[in-house]
């Protein structure tokens, strides 16, 4: 597992083990903000760049800091600090360097702290463990997988406007069915890069 | 819904069942079905992981309801995820040291109820503001009401894609199983069919 190149992990992070479709990481925001092409393109690309940037930092803490000191055991409210603080100081750069990317991902950028898939990551990362190219690269992966996901599905449901669905089914019920079935269609994926 | 049955029942009574029922968060909220969702191939791991979500939410919403008057407005949400983070870090040792091989098979799912949004939605939506004591049934409601739910889905998953519940075979021999639940889709389906079960039976009483 470790001896993987980091563009293999890449490529198996967005393809194969994508996070929403096969570790199921990040549904709410992918549930709720799939409506639009537009917004779900914002959030894509926050959660893409704060999942690198998170997977990065978290790395270098759990290595330079919590193993030597033998506190792994607080990795949970270390990452949480961390991806918390790299979301605040995201926001902070972003609104002074690019107005226009602020307001395309104002609104996002704090939803990111809990989403789910981004602690994911860093966890995985520490499973599995990969040495900080192979997290950046899986990060970035996951992070590209992610907003692919949310991409593909907000396009759907724009196409499934004119369709008539079960009322029970309105909404999230059938937006988790087409998730399923596009979890199907990446399995076909699988073959690609031995695991 | 109607005024004079609800007064007629105390407002504990009440909580509790509006988290089991009435806004269940799975199929009604659609929240935190992320962390959880990915163990519901085997009904085992699924009753360990909703014993650990349920004390992790009912915990937290009381710890964040007895310390919503001292906590600060803005630092709110970070007070509220470190006092989750604590809970789930003691339900992670605690498999770890009693049930090794199943802490395991959850792998990272058990650290990622942290950022299941239930346990979240229900402190700022509710332990933030109401007494320590309804804030726990709160918690304990949601948190019951969603651990049904998926082990129902858990149920129907490891019995078409296994055969087996809790382990034990229970189709006979020759039975073709169905592959598909035991993998991610499968998954995705359930829950699928799950909200339009519950939504559809819940409906009339809605109106």
């Amino acid at each position: 597992m470790t001896s993987q190149g980091a563009f293999t992990i890449f490529i198996a992070a967005i393809f194969i083990n994508n996070i929403l479709l096969s570790n199921f990481l990040g549904m709410c925001p992918f549930i709720a903000v799939s409506r639009e092409v537009r917004t779900a393109a914002g959030l894509g690309a926050a959660v893409a760049f704060v999942m690198t940037l998170t997977s990065g930092l978290n790395y270098l803490v759990y290595a330079y800091l919590l193993e030597p000191l033998g506190l792994e055991y607080l990795r949970y409210i270390a990452f949480i600090v961390v991806i918390a603080a790299t979301v605040q100081l995201v926001e902070m750069v972003i609104e002074r360097t690019s107005p226009v990317l602020y307001y395309a991902l104002g609104i996002f950028l704090p939803l990111i702290t809990v989403n789910c898939a981004i602690l994911g990551v860093s966890l995985f990362m520490v499973i599995r463990q990969y040495s900080f190219v192979q997290s950046l690269a899986y990060g970035a992966g996951s992070g590209v997988g992610w907003a692919l996901a949310i991409l593909a599905m907000a396009g759907l449901r724009r196409k499934m406007k004119r369709s008539r669905v079960p009322a029970a089914l309105e909404g999230p019920g059938i937006t988790v069915i087409l998730a399923g079935i596009m979890a199907l269609a990446f399995i076909g994926f699988s073959g690609m890069v031995p695991m | 819904m109607r005024p004079a049955l609800w007064l007629r029942r105390s407002r504990a009574v009440s909580t509790l069942r509006r988290g089991v029922w009435d806004d269940n968060p799975v199929y009604r909220q659609i929240l935190g079905i992320c962390s959880t969702l990915a163990v519901t191939n085997l009904l085992v791991n699924t009753v360990v992981m909703d014993l650990g979500l349920i004390f992790a939410t009912a915990m937290s919403c009381w710890t964040v309801s007895l310390l919503r008057n001292v906590t600060p407005k803005r630092v709110r949400m970070m007070a509220q995820v470190l006092i989750i983070a604590s809970y789930v870090i003691l339900v992670d040792l605690a498999l770890k040291a009693y049930l090794p091989e199943i802490s395991e098979a959850l792998g990272p799912y058990v650290g990622l109820i942290i950022t299941n949004c239930i346990i979240m939605g229900r402190c700022e939506a509710f332990a933030a503001k109401n007494p320590p004591g309804l804030a726990f049934l709160d918690g304990l409601g949601c948190a019951v009401g969603y651990s049904l739910v998926l082990l129902a889905i858990a149920f129907f998953r490891e019995l078409l894609g296994f055969g087996t519940l809790f382990g034990y075979p229970v189709l006979p021999e020759g039975v073709t199983l169905w592959t598909i639940m035991a993998m991610p889709p499968g998954a995705f389906f359930m829950l699928g069919l799950a909200i339009w079960f519950f939504r559809t039976i819940q409906k009339p009483r809605e109106a």
